[in-house]
């Protein structure tokens, strides 16, 4: 396949809305940014007339983290804003804070918000590059083309006819569902696993498979990415369980050595952190060999100076 | 106008040969490494590695060097400018370079290659060896220290390297207007 050189849209606001092109354009570029990383000096001058924009209106660590590492080795000079403590809290509109932030010239926006779709309606209201940091439970672009580029790395350039199976509480991430049309449009083979209660009724619509049954799903895949059961999200609000009790999905869905021997074969951990050690996955095979979920983190700062840098350049034209 | 050979392959090989005559001529290759520009810098920088550890009786080091994020027109570029590998392999903390570029025109894919050089440690001084010299077209005030041929040409003419490896045969031509 002959490379694209130009991402086909001006922001990423998701994984849908990308071309396979698109993916193998990041992917190539973010392996240049990961030899970049591992030289004596981690930076170079490429974004360096651009100011980017950190925009979280809801918390993150590891991802604000990962975008602003990617902006500083790029040259970028940065500027951070989170929703706590701001004017966001008087009472001031999505857009209104935007067009404030980016009348102070600003180039490029990195933007997480707890609404699904808050960065297509921004993208329509902004001339701006938008990059979608996450969005409630909708999509996390960045994530999944960290994942996948991570599963490259480990089982090879072609993904093609690879089982991948996505474990755990789909109905509440973003990192599901980007990562489902990621690895289609790679494709991949995929299938979720988890309790009925955190898969949503309709995702076979997807095209994927659907299972409750982990050792099953142990046997089937090549990979597994083991998704975080979101405690906030589980009844300490008085809100709705989705399982009985902590220790039974662990029985059922926790990811232990035994479960994973049973596949006769090298299968590759994932898992987009942070970590519930002894809840999702015990800490024995997080910390073995099958594990990536540490490279899934060197990588996502490649992949994440690859996309700034590709969008950087999209702006022109 | 027609197109120019200005290098046929004959002569190719003759200027090769002086080139790598001329760097041993004035460098230590125990102390010196080559260094060529990715992507057809590179390639000039192989050729030339062959014909020293022939010369000097071991083999030189020779790294790849991609200057792409350290070029200065990454966004006022008429196409998406895309990287190429880099591939050092070995730091240049303390050694001589020579670096290697194919044609050295406005002189500002040299000034971004000794930027990104520094990434790979502090050379004690570097060198510069080209295969054509287009003179009277510098922006920049940059000039080899090592020239296989040099060239009087206007800035709409394009000049094109022919590689064995890639057209079958060795050769560089002047082209009237820039190749699609």
């Amino acid at each position: 396949m002959t490379q694209a050189q130009r991402l086909s849209q001006p922001s990423l606001l998701g994984i849908r809305g990308c071309t396979r092109e698109d993916l193998e354009l990041i992917h190539a570029t973010a392996k240049e940014f990961k030899d970049v990383l591992n030289r004596p000096i981690k930076k170079v001058p490429s974004l360096r007339d651009f100011t980017v924009a950190n925009l979280f209106f809801e918390d993150s660590t590891r991802t604000r983290l990962s975008f602003e590492l990617a902006e500083k080795r790029l040259s970028a000079d940065v500027v951070n804003f989170s929703a706590a403590g701001s004017s966001v809290k008087k009472g001031e509109t999505l857009v209104d804070t935007v067009n404030n932030i980016l009348a102070m010239k600003v180039d490029m926006v990195v933007m997480r918000h707890p609404h699904p779709g808050a960065h297509h309606f921004l993208a329509s209201k902004v001339n701006v590059p938008i990059v979608n940091a996450g969005d409630g439970t909708h999509e996390h672009p960045t994530q999944a083309l960290l994942d996948t580029f991570s599963l490259r790395h480990a089982m090879g350039e072609d993904l093609t006819g690879k089982k991948v199976a996505i474990v755990g509480d789909i109905k509440h991430s973003r990192v599901a569902l980007s990562n489902i049309l990621a690895l289609q449009l790679l494709g991949a083979k995929v299938r979720v696993c988890g309790p009925q209660t955190l898969i949503p009724k309709h995702i076979r619509s997807l095209g994927v498979e659907v299972s409750h049954d982990l050792d099953d799903t142990v046997r089937w895949a090549d990979a597994l990415n083991m998704l975080r059961i979101q405690l906030e999200r589980q009844g300490s609000d008085g809100s709705v369980r989705f399982f009985p009790t902590l220790r039974e999905y662990t029985m059922r869905f926790g990811l232990t050595m035994e479960r994973l021997e049973q596949a006769n074969r090298d299968v590759v951990v994932m898992h987009p952190g942070p970590i519930n050690r002894g809840v999702e996955i015990t800490s024995e095979v997080a910390d073995s060999p099958h594990a990536i979920i540490l490279d899934q983190v060197e990588n996502g700062v490649a992949v994440r100076m690859a996309v700034l840098y590709l969008l950087s350049q999209h702006r022109d034209t | 106008m027609q197109d120019n050979v200005l290098i046929p392959s004959e002569q190719f090989e003759l200027i090769l040969d002086r080139l790598a005559h001329q760097l041993v001529e004035h460098h230590d290759f125990s102390t010196t490494d080559l260094v060529g520009l990715q992507p057809r810098g590179s390639r000039l920088a192989e050729r030339l590695q062959r014909r020293l550890g022939t010369l000097v009786g071991h083999e030189v080091r020779c790294g790849k060097l991609d200057v792409t994020f350290f070029r200065d027109d990454i966004r006022t570029h008429e196409k998406p400018l895309t990287p190429n590998v880099n591939d050092m392999g070995f730091t240049v903390e303390g050694r001589d370079v020579v670096l290697v570029d194919d044609v050295l025109f406005t002189g500002r894919t040299i000034r971004a290659g000794l930027d990104a050089l520094l990434a790979h440690g502090r050379p004690s001084s570097v060198a510069l060896a080209v295969l054509i010299d287009r003179r009277f077209s510098r922006e920049l005030p940059i000039e080899p220290n090592y020239i296989g041929k040099h060239v009087d040409s206007i800035g709409a003419q394009h000049v094109k390297v022919r590689w064995r490896e890639e057209h079958g045969a060795d050769s560089v031509i002047l082209l009237n207007s820039k190749p699609e």
